[in-house]
């Protein structure tokens, strides 16, 4: 019963997403109050309908439900219980099932918490997500249906694919889906506007919040995908320039430029064209993302199943909202007029240029990523693009753009001056010298261009001080004044603040482990030992376990200091019966942000274990970096500022997008 | 509750989002531009005392927002005076959106889930099978310590002995073959066990005899002749080979050879029926009879020719009142529905025929498909009405 329900509450919300579509559209046409409302219960109905068709789902998977066959091909009734939660979005049909389900959440949210928006711009902003929604709800229901019976249940399921056996899938694909997903709700503000056809500084303000959700979400959710790689694959890679990973980056990129120029359309009423251009490519560039993975254009561990009747519906989705959104762009965009002026070196010059950077940079991806495809789909000459193209066009783009943020910040509106600018920012350049000096001193001349991404870094770390010691003119006035403008400062000055603080924390990460990063690769025997980085590891043998699901082959090592103890590491394999899989469990020590990372290789017939040993030093810092990102984030979502326009001060914490 | 009670619910709760805002006679008042182009003005004040804007510039921003705010509430006032209110609104649209929630929300939705939905099919979650789980987690904990027995003893050839059967029973037809062969590894090459390894090779490819399979069992047969297992193989290879005399041979040469009370005879005679031979009358008929088409035994058959008429009549109805009770008690059987239908057509007997044909139909409601053949049987014997 519980199954059937679940099947039926997902159709019934596709009945609800039909009229959501339609009915508030008319009514915003006819200024009919009535339909307009409408858009608001639908949508919050449609998303009870989905979560209930969710946790039905969800219920099925928990209680090991065989005759469900989606739980039979992903599940295994000895898995332990959250991989039985997990396993609900580890397959093509449940995931997608998540991906609508946060799709209805959104739409729910701009119902409940978007009561500072005008009537006729709320309607049609959740009619636009119902035309999202029904196409989604089509395409699971027609083609990737997760509630399709089996007559005669087996006794026991496959099981879920080894490698996604893992916590990281508990936290990684729901957090993406809330950043892909998101990126909708921009989307069909931008949409809803065109249709409308009024465009003003105030809209770029509505759409602030949920575009800044999202990017939070996305930023959390690609950094959470990186650890997970780096941890699971056995390689202790963190970026691989993999095309899957591509899709993630190319809407974080337009996500975060569409951040930068909402800012300029909301202060100035200028850019107007080009925000809304940004918000329909980044839930494009989402939109190609999820088809990229699901279609099995790309082979991954992301592309749970291959068919091609799925990959022609999504690409039909695809040419519908891309190709509709951009043309109704083409056609209504003419009718925007300019606003407000500004001269080039101002803060909103800053952010032009910030935008220059990052759209180039998107592009530079989506050619990297999309050229061996189409090339590969044309004449079958399969070339690779790989860490080496992105290396030499991504990093000359990002450099200047991190130099350029500390300017950014200090620069006034309107008209700027660079020079005092530049003479506030005296105490960055030297901070960013000092660390240059430092790093040369310590590591020596090896690698000439590390020691200067390090004081990148640091410049743009102490200039996000400086910008918030200025804003509370610190050191200028008596502490009181600055400890009360503190107070004062709105909440996105630090959000600002704290979040290019922590795009420089991941740059240092990066730089350390991918500079002094050193590895070992060789078999050891019981008892030997084998050192690196002041590390000394000893092989102290081979142990076996059973786990619920699948045995465990582990090595013991026991790591070792200046002779001290400094832990036990024990990498192992898992092999898993049903599927007649293995998978290789890397152990991790943290010292501090560094880690030592030990994979297990072959055992061999003499006793002997090969082993992959790294040091990565300050490697935590790249996660931790994209955490403070996504932290500033929301600081700035908490803004006060973003909730004005409400018809009366709301009496419930409004707000939150996503909980 | 039931599903259909539950679907009810669903269905009525959908239709009162679309309803309830139709109905509300206040229409909710929406957000404004005006009030962030205010709090814009604010902010200009505030940036000007941080010194994040110049003097003249702060002016300039001012006036933009202050002409946008204007702009702003004058567009509010038109909308105010041309735009009618809920209650002015044309009534007809209202009707019209509420009989779309009304009428084809329900009507669309329960076609869509008929036509993808199972709701005959009830949930059936593992703690409800838990009888059958329980005789599973045996034997799961059985495999599971001989499987760590044979970790630690690697060389251990009855423990591969002991598991193999178990693997092929679970479908792991992988580690089956993998326990054969180590068993032969490990303790030698006997007729038996090159059979056995040939049977999991021949599960592993679902049932087709493989080359590899069919060398297990030529290897088998070099070792005992009358090996049962690897002659029906080879036979059954044959068969799939496409060569049915050779097939048909074999199986008569096992039945030939066969000792009256072996067990396989039966599997054996169905065989040779299959390829087209004909099973030699001198062997034993197969003692039970199948299960599908429980009909007269040879024997009865043989006894009927030497009864009188009325016994012959006698015996025929007492047959089809065993079928008959057997199919009161156990009525999903379409092929037993239309034996017994066809038999009391035979005897003349309308009125049981008509009775029989309502039952059947009952019994069978729940399976649309066996319901349609045996409502295009009781049309073809003129049994309706």
């Amino acid at each position: 019963m519980i199954p059937e329900i679940g099947h039926y509450a997902l159709v019934l919300a596709l009945g609800l997403a039909l009229i959501q579509a339609t009915v508030p559209l008319y009514g915003s046409i006819r200024r009919d109050a009535s339909l307009m409302q409408l858009a608001s219960s639908t949508a919050v109905m449609q998303f009870i309908f989905v979560a209930g068709s969710f946790a039905a789902l969800t219920a099925c998977y928990v209680t090991s439900d065989f005759s469900v066959a989606n739980v039979f091909e992903n599940s295994h009734s000895m898995m332990p219980l959250i991989y039985k939660f997990t396993s609900v979005w580890g397959n093509h049909e449940g995931s997608m099932l998540l991906w609508v389900l946060i799709l209805a959440l959104f739409g729910a949210s701009v119902a409940v918490f978007g009561n500072n928006l005008p009537v006729t711009l709320k309607a049609n902003v959740l009619a636009v997500q119902g035309w999202i929604a029904c196409s989604f709800y089509f395409f699971i229901l027609l083609t990737s249906n997760p509630f399709l019976r089996l007559a005669q249940p087996p006794l026991e399921g496959r099981d879920l694919n080894p490698i996604l056996q893992d916590p990281g899938l508990a936290i990684h694909p729901p957090l993406l889906y809330l950043g892909y997903v998101g990126f909708s709700i921009a989307f069909s503000f931008a949409i809803a506007a065109l249709i409308e056809g009024r465009i003003d500084a105030a809209w770029a303000r509505w759409v602030r919040p949920w575009t800044l959700a999202a990017w939070m979400f996305l930023t959390v959710g690609i950094a959470m995908g990186s650890y997970w790689a780096y941890y699971e694959l056995g390689w202790g890679g963190f970026w691989f320039w993999d095309p899957v990973e591509n899709a993630s980056l190319m809407p974080w990129l337009a996500g975060t430029a569409l951040l930068h120029s909402a800012v300029v359309m909301e202060k100035r009423n200028a850019l107007k064209v080009w925000t809304i251009l940004l918000a329909i490519l980044a839930f494009s560039l989402s939109l190609i993302g999820t088809f990229l993975v699901r279609s099995g254009v790309l082979t991954s561990v992301h592309s749970f199943a291959e068919d091609p009747r799925r990959g022609v519906f999504i690409l039909g989705i695809l040419v519908l909202f891309i190709g509709g959104g951009l043309s109704l762009f083409a056609w209504r965009a003419p009718l925007l007029r300019q606003g407000g002026l500004f001269a080039p070196v101002s803060r909103e010059g800053a952010l032009v240029f910030n935008n220059l950077f990052l759209t180039t940079a998107c592009l530079t991806v989506f050619v990297g990523t999309l050229y061996p495809l189409a090339l590969e789909a044309l004449n079958g000459e399969k070339i690779s693009v790989g860490a080496p193209f992105f290396n030499l066009t991504f990093a000359p783009l990002f450099i200047p753009l991190m130099i350029a943020m500390p300017f950014g910040g200090l620069l006034a509106w309107k008209r700027g001056n660079l020079l005092g600018v530049a003479q506030r920012l005296m105490v960055a350049f030297a901070a960013g010298i000092v660390a240059i000096a430092i790093t040369f001193a310590a590591a020596g001349v090896e690698h000439v261009l590390a020691p200067f991404g390090i004081g990148l870094a640091f410049f743009v770390i102490v200039g996000a001080l400086i910008d918030l010691a200025e804003r509370i003119a610190l050191f200028r006035a008596p502490l009181a004044t600055s400890w009360s403008r503190a107070l004062g400062l709105p909440r996105s000055a630090w959000g600002t603040a704290i979040a290019h603080a922590g795009v420089a924390l991941t740059l240092i990460g990066i730089t350390c482990a991918s500079t002094w990063g050193t590895e070992r690769i060789v078999a050891l025997k019981e008892g030997q030992t084998v050192t690196l980085s002041g590390y000394a590891l000893t092989f102290d043998g081979m142990v076996q376990r059973a786990g619920p699901n699948f045995r465990v082959l582990a090595g013991k090592f026991t790591l070792r200091q200046g002779g001290e103890v400094v832990g036990i590491m024990e990498p192992s394999k898992r092999t898993f019966g049903a599927r007649g899989m293995t998978t290789t469990e890397a152990a991790l020590l943290s010292q501090g942000a560094s880690q030592l990372y030990l994979s297990l290789g072959d055992v061999n017939g003499d006793g002997s274990a090969a082993i992959r040993f790294y040091y990565k030093p300050l490697v935590l810092l790249i996660w931790l970096g994209a955490v403070v990102m996504a932290f500033g984030g929301a600081l700035s979502l908490s803004d006060r500022r973003l909730r004005v326009g409400a018809p009366k001060p709301a009496a419930k914490p409004a707000l939150q997008p996503a909980e | 509750m039931s599903l259909w009670l539950a679907f009810a619910l669903m269905t009525a709760a959908a239709i009162f989002a679309v309803l309830w805002p139709l109905g509300r006679r206040k229409a909710a008042a929406g957000g404004s531009d005006i009030a962030v182009y205010r709090d814009q003005l604010d902010e200009i004040v505030r940036d000007r005392a941080e010194g994040r804007i110049g003097e003249a510039e702060a002016e300039a921003a001012k006036i933009e927002v202050s002409r946008r705010l204007i702009a702003a509430a004058d567009a509010a006032e038109t909308r105010q005076g041309a735009a009618p209110t809920a209650d002015t609104a044309a009534p007809w649209r209202r009707r019209i959106a509420a009989l779309v929630g009304l009428i084809l929300l329900p009507i669309g939705a329960s076609a869509l889930y008929m036509v993808l939905g199972s709701p005959q099919l009830p949930g059936q979650p593992l703690a409800a099978r838990m009888a059958s789980v329980q005789q599973d987690r045996s034997i799961q904990t059985l495999v599971a310590q001989v499987e760590s027995h044979l970790e630690r003893n690697p060389n251990d050839a009855r423990g591969y002995e002991v598991i193999a059967p178990v693997y092929l029973r679970m479908g792991r037809f992988a580690d089956a073959v993998n326990a054969r062969r180590k068993v032969i590894a490990l303790a030698g090459e006997s007729s038996e066990r090159q059979s056995d390894l040939g049977e999991a090779l021949a599960a592993q490819g679902n049932g087709v005899v493989t080359v590899d399979a069919k060398a297990a069992f030529e290897r088998a047969i070099a070792l005992d002749p009358k090996n049962i297992k690897a002659l029906f193989f080879i036979g059954i290879a044959a068969e799939q080979d496409g060569d049915r005399h050779k097939a048909a041979a074999i199986f008569t040469t096992m039945l030939r050879d066969a000792p009256t009370d072996a067990p396989w005879v039966p599997v054996v005679r169905e065989a040779l029926t299959r390829v087209g031979g004909t099973p030699p009358a001198t062997a034993a008929a197969p003692s039970a009879p199948s299960t599908e088409q429980p009909g007269p035994s040879a024997a009865d058959v043989s006894a009927a020719g030497q009864m009188s008429e009325k016994d012959r009549g006698d015996m025929i109805r007492g047959m089809v009142a065993r079928l008959a009770d057997r199919l009161k008690e156990n009525g999903d059987d379409l092929a037993g529905w239309q034996r017994l239908l066809r038999a009391y057509m035979v005897l003349g007997e309308r009125d049981k025929a008509k009775s029989a044909a309502d039952d059947a139909r009952k019994a069978l409601a729940t399976d649309p498909g066996k319901l349609r053949q045996i409502d295009d049987m009781i049309k073809s014997l003129g049994l309706q009405g």
